[in-house]
């Protein structure tokens, strides 16, 4: 909303010096928000000229300018008048117009200075309505007594300063209306709040537009007005459509009557444009009361008014020239018979929101039926929604009109009608409330005591007189309470606030305008706390090791689509292609919710290749969406009441599970190069590593085996599970899996082409979910041994296809079933060769085996039943022959 | 080698034999010389070895007296062999030292340095601050039952602030479900779940249809907190917005409420933060989030009893508060995921604030 400081000084008391800011610090401080100053960017000489002389010059690029002599005051003075070069051409000799001499600044901002083009030096420049920033208009320049109107312009002399006459130094505040505040659409409720705001009593300081003495309605015969119905058969959570409707009749307006050039100028100020003197009234009415109006061309309306709902498949052309067809919670205004006999037949204006063009005011229009009613928020707001016609009157009427001001607004538009149209105002008026409408608000039983007890406020600052003073101050009426309760006042809120139905929505205006800054500062008192969970801290230590480990934390949006899932190489029925669909995506071309961290992380290590950066590591831990196929909808439970837990049961199984992944992706080298050497390039291996690392924050060991899964290479993807549940966590009782918890690998060669990735990009991700949950809850102290470990190293053939880590799972499975499980104390593979003497198709596989036992120093034999047990084993499972054996 | 005297054990010959050792001993330049002269001097075939082993030749009555001298003679070389030795050992160690120096100015960084992404660094922050506070931290999904993000909070189906959040919703509308606009619903179900009292905040990810560019991002990250107990009031939200300031931007921080409106608080208030950047770059005021008392309706809706309750929430921009602390000029550089962004911050965001 914004409002010029002279149009609120109408209507409140602003020092003659109070600057835009001051005011909007003003309303600041009650709760409007800030949202711009305007107006006062035309500076320094822009004055009155009286063009002397015309001489049109055309030019060799077809256009034909005209080289003027304009007197800005220099006739008087006995100076030669000064030369302007101007493109426009609707003016003439003897015209007043606004001419901005040099070292005037235009909005732009535009400076302007004397200059030498088409072959003269134009000493200043002629201004249209735009660039004195008065409006679009541009087609040509203002010729003053078009502008002012002849009257006017006849008492202006040349050389006069135009920027006071054209409220050009004026500024307007401009502030953002929460949505609770509807009466602060215009200019009434500003002033009043500007008001309380700037702790004036506004009894004294604030006058009420809507003060005007208005005709009794409902008269009979030539006293009763134009017929009005109101018949809602279906209204909206039992709200009748509209509960009250008031009409006016002006005759005989001159339908050429511009708007007077202030009416206008304010409409621009508050950032309308000027249309028509009728629509231009009802503007400013609006903006002035905030009671939306709507203007008919009574010659073009057939009988009585009738406000209903549309019937299915109705249709309406509104002002705006579309064709809308209608729906049946669409609440409108009618008229005419239909063949059954029944008035409003023809729908002419959706109401509250726009007007129909069938009965629109033209440039014909002589007979003008005003219209000011109070509409449903509900309703207008779904209307406004639904044809997506957000108006100024839909604006005002979704956040609730005052009940009582629709007879001062239609009083104050058939004025001006009068006033500047030439027309006069039929007697009889139209006031329709409909049955069972109250137009006083309910009142409110507010403890004395509550504004204190909730705003911290000491009690001493805000007691009863305090408390009745500030609700008196914005409007209410204070009684104490019939009731017995003591301490309780009978709170009637004023019926421009709708907004106030429960005690705490008096406390808030109790607070705001004593001052939220007699708030003092007090830090409630400490309740024990347990702290992060434990799945929070896990998480932060998953996400340092990676960081300590080298990768970089990112994040990325979640959002993707199907040709991401073909760029991946998804199998056609991959569970990851099953994603939620956004309804309203930003972009169509990712529509769905992310699957897999993976699926948007790429992306971001393309940006950074792109960026120059060679060598990337990334990790994300994010949320991925699984949606549960034909799952319900989310039911809207009630409010009113906690919901049942079953009903609540019900809600959460609606929301899908949304597990918290981490995935991580290595381009280039894993280890820089320098001094020391050429570096290491990032393989697959450093992908399990990494996907390791994450384990290892939380103390878990993932079993690795050979996985393809897309995006992966095939041969370079390594699965991931959880180790499987054994009787105790002891690395060498280990043997089956547990759940798979994620991949690492190289990517897909074709992923990687079709990503535009760096060649050989590798990548892992995990369900950190997962693991979180299967963290040890105790990770038991180990037992250390003061004996000394006995080596034994083995080298194994077998066929090349056998996964290292299976022949070290069966040599650890030997040594345990020997019944040796306490003796190995680790096994790990140290080599891997091929080539001869190992024959073609197979590798040979040298694994350190670490053996020591808790109560004596190993002999020979312990340790080489333990060997021959393991190597056993590895020789069932998977064919191993001993090196050399 | 010396040829043996003819009176080997004469005390001449002995302290001649010494003389010469001692002489030798001093000329060895290094230990491989050393090792010569210790074998000429003091080895086996050594003129005083020679004469110690002559030394059972002697008559009985000269034994002893030869025997003394043969024996401090060899003393007082061995002696010397020490010494020299462990001087030339020094010389050795020292001048190894001087030959083993290297240039540690070189790049030592043979590892790559990761980094947290600030924003994180910021959340955790805040998480820490409230724990410390005997607050708990609490989640929420990111697709959620529309439900919970507007209706038990207060936002009726046909409220224009509903209609204000731009809203993405899942397809098809009839789903229920939205992506969550702020993480106030986690304030729902919280209080479902845990009741009164309750303290907790929760940090997370929100979304909203807002193009990216410099000043807007559709996908932010929010922090939210609420506590519910008897007796909470304004001055409660108060204080802990102030603890809150001073922890996150330093002790010259302090705050201003506003009035403004959020369905699910009643009184409601923006909430502004004056501060002062530590490299003296500027001071002034900023607006941070919005908080309020908790509507009874909210309270309602989540079966706590608003006779009984009362209680604070406040919710603020993640992204706005690393903006202010550390100056941040461009919104894309926090969601574009540059390397060179998070690394700025290495593992931390500056103690100095």
């Amino acid at each position: 909303m914004r409002a010029p400081l002279s149009w609120l000084r109408e209507w409140v008391d602003l020092p003659a010096d109070v600057t835009g800011e001051q005011v909007a610090a003003a309303l600041v401080r009650v709760g409007l928000e800030e949202e711009g100053l305007h107006g006062g960017d035309v500076t320094g000489p822009v004055v009155v000229g009286r063009v002397l002389s015309v001489s049109p010059e055309p030019q060799k690029n077809g256009k034909t300018i005209n080289w003027c002599s304009v007197d800005t005051g220099e006739v008087a003075r006995g100076e030669e008048p000064r030369g302007v070069v101007c493109g426009a051409h609707n003016f003439s000799a003897g015209d007043l117009v606004v001419v901005a001499t040099p070292g005037a600044v235009l909005p732009g901002p535009f400076p302007i200075a004397a200059r030498k083009t088409y072959g003269h030096v134009s000493d200043g420049m002629i201004c249209s309505a735009r660039e004195l920033g008065l409006g679009e208009d541009h087609a040509g320049i203002i010729v003053l007594a078009r502008l002012l109107g002849e009257t006017a312009a006849s008492q202006l002399e040349p050389g006069q300063d135009a920027l006071a006459l054209l409220g050009l130094t004026e500024e307007v505040v401009e502030v953002n209306v929460t949505p609770d505040r509807g009466y602060c659409f215009s200019v009434r409720g500003l002033a009043r709040e500007y008001a309380h705001g700037a702790r004036l009593d506004v009894a004294t300081a604030f006058r009420d537009p809507a003060a005007v003495d208005v005709p009794a309605a409902g008269g009979s015969g030539a006293a009763a007005g134009h017929g009005v119905e109101l018949r809602d058969d279906a209204p909206i959570h039992g709200a009748p459509g509209c509960t009250r409707f008031v009409t006016r009749v002006v005759r005989g307006v001159d339908p050429t009557a511009p708007s007077p050039f202030w009416l206008q100028r304010r409409l621009q100020q508050a950032g309308m444009r000027p249309i028509s003197l009728a629509v231009d009234i009802t503007n400013h009415v609006m903006l002035e009361l905030g009671q939306p109006l709507h203007a008919y061309d009574l010659a073009e309306v057939d009988g009585p008014l009738v406000v209903r709902r549309a019937r299915p498949g109705e249709r309406l052309v509104t002002l705006d020239g579309v064709d809308r067809t209608l729906d049946p919670e669409d609440l409108l205004i009618a008229d005419g018979t239909g063949v059954d006999g029944v008035g409003g037949a023809r729908a002419i204006g959706l109401a509250g929101v726009m007007g129909g063009r069938d009965t629109e005011v033209t440039m014909t229009t002589r007979d003008v039926l005003v219209e000011a009613a109070r509409f449903d928020p509900v309703t207008i707001a779904r209307t406004a929604r639904r044809h997506k016609l957000p108006s100024e009157a839909s604006r005002r009427f979704e956040r609730g009109v005052d009940t009582a001001l629709q007879a001062a607004a239609a009083e104050l538009a058939v004025r001006l009608l009068v006033e500047h149209g030439g027309g006069t105002a039929d007697d009889a008026a139209t006031d329709v409330v409909a049955p069972g409408t109250s137009l006083e608000p309910a009142p409110i039983a507010l403890p004395v005591g509550l504004s204190a007890q909730l705003s911290g406020v000491p009690a001493d600052q805000l007691d009863e007189a305090r408390v009745v003073e500030l609700l008196e101050q914005i409007g209410c009426s204070v009684a104490p309470s019939d009731d017995e309760a003591l301490g309780t006042l009978d709170v009637v809120p004023p019926t421009w606030r709708p907004d106030l139905a429960q005690p705490v929505d008096l406390v808030e205006e109790v607070v705001r305008l004593h001052g939220y800054e007699a708030i003092p500062s007090v830090l409630p008192p400490a309740p024990p706390g347990r702290g992060l969970t434990s799945a929070q801290r896990l998480r932060r230590r998953a996400a340092d090791a990676l960081a300590a480990g080298g990768f970089v934390e990112v994040r990325s949006y979640p959002f993707t689509s199907a040709a991401r899932s073909d760029e991946l190489g998804l199998d056609a029925d991959d569970p990851r292609r099953t994603a939620l669909r956004l309804a309203n995506p930003l972009s169509d071309e990712q529509p769905l919710l992310r699957t897999s961290v993976l699926a948007t992380l790429l992306d971001v290590l393309r940006r950074n290749t792109s960026r120059g950066a060679t060598d990337v590591a990334l990790f994300e831990v994010g949320g991925v969406v699984n949606p549960v196929p034909g799952a319900p909808a989310a039911p809207r439970l009630r409010v009113d009441q906690r919901p049942s837990d079953a009903e609540l049961a019900g809600l959460l199984a609606a929301v899908p599970p949304q597990p918290v992944h981490v995935a991580g992706v290595l381009a280039g080298r894993a280890e820089p190069e320098g001094w020391w050497g050429p570096g290491r390039t990032a393989d697959a291996a450093d992908a399990v590593a990494a996907a390791q690392t994450v384990a290892g924050a939380l103390r878990l060991d993932l079993v690795v085996t050979a996985g393809a899964l897309a995006p992966w290479h095939p041969g370079r993807c390594a699965q991931l599970s959880l180790p499987a549940p054994g009787p105790d966590g002891d690395e060498g009782a280990a043997a089956g899996t547990g759940a798979v918890v994620g991949h690492a690998g190289e990517l897909h060669p074709a992923v990687v082409a079709a990503l535009g990735l760096p060649p050989r990009t590798v990548a892992f991700e995990l369900d950190l979910d997962a693991l979180v949950a299967a963290a040890p809850e105790l990770v038991p102290a180990p037992r250390l041994s003061p004996f000394p470990p006995s080596k034994e190293d083995v080298a194994l053939i077998v066929d090349a296809s056998v996964p290292a880590e299976a022949v070290r799972q069966a040599l650890l499975a030997g040594a345990a079933g020997g019944g040796h499980a306490d003796l190995v104390e680790e096994v790990r593979l140290f080599d891997v060769y091929t080539g001869a003497p190992v024959p073609a198709g197979q590798r040979s596989l040298a694994f350190s085996l670490r053996l020591r036992a808790l109560d004596r120093t190993l002999t020979a034999a312990d340790a080489a039943a333990v060997r021959e047990a393991a190597v056993a084993e590895a020789a069932r499972r998977h064919g191993a022959v001993l090196r050399g054996a | 080698m010396p040829e043996l005297d003819d009176d080997l054990l004469g005390e001449q010959a002995v302290e001649s034999a010494v003389a010469a050792a001692l002489a030798a001993l001093a000329a060895a330049p290094d230990l491989d010389a050393l090792k010569e002269v210790r074998l000429a001097h003091a080895g086996d075939r050594s003129p005083l070895a020679l004469a110690n082993r002559a030394i059972a030749e002697v008559p009985p009555s000269e034994r002893a007296a030869v025997g003394k001298r043969i024996g401090s003679a060899r003393g007082r070389v061995r002696a010397a062999l020490e010494a020299r030795t462990a001087e030339l050992e020094a010389e050795r160690d020292a001048r190894v030292l001087v030959e083993e120096t290297v240039d540690l100015t070189v790049p030592v960084q043979r590892t790559r340095a990761g980094a947290r992404h600030p924003l994180a660094l910021v959340a955790e922050r805040l998480e820490d601050v409230f724990t410390a506070m005997g607050y708990e931290v609490a989640e929420g999904p990111e697709v959620e039952a529309e439900w919970f993000n507007f209706d038990a909070l207060n936002f009726g189906v046909d409220h224009p602030a509903r209609q204000m959040q731009d809203t993405f919703f899942v397809d098809p509308p009839s789903s229920g479900l939205v992506m969550r606009t702020h993480t106030s619903p986690v304030q729902a179900r919280s209080l479902l779940e845990r009741g009164a009292p309750l303290y907790v905040v929760c940090p997370g990810r929100t979304f909203r249809t807002d193009e990216l560019d410099a000043t807007h991002t559709p996908v932010f990250n929010q922090v939210e907190g609420i506590a519910v107990d008897e007796g909470l009031t304004m001055a409660h939200l108060r204080g802990t917005l102030d603890r809150l300031a001073t922890a996150l931007l330093g002790p010259s921080a302090r705050t201003r409420l506003r009035p403004s409106f959020f369905p699910f608080t009643e009184p409601s208030a923006e909430l502004d933060v004056w501060f002062e950047r530590p490299d003296g770059s500027g001071s002034g005021w900023l607006e941070l989030g919005g908080c309020g008392m908790v509507n009874p309706n909210v309270l309602r809706a989540c079966g706590v009893d608003p006779d009984r309750y009362s209680g604070f929430a406040f919710g603020m921009g993640i992204e706005r508060i690393l903006q202010i602390r550390n100056g941040v000029a461009d919104m894309r550089d926090m969601v574009e995921g540059d390397v060179r962004f998070s690394r700025a911050f290495g593992a931390g965001l500056g103690t100095a604030l």
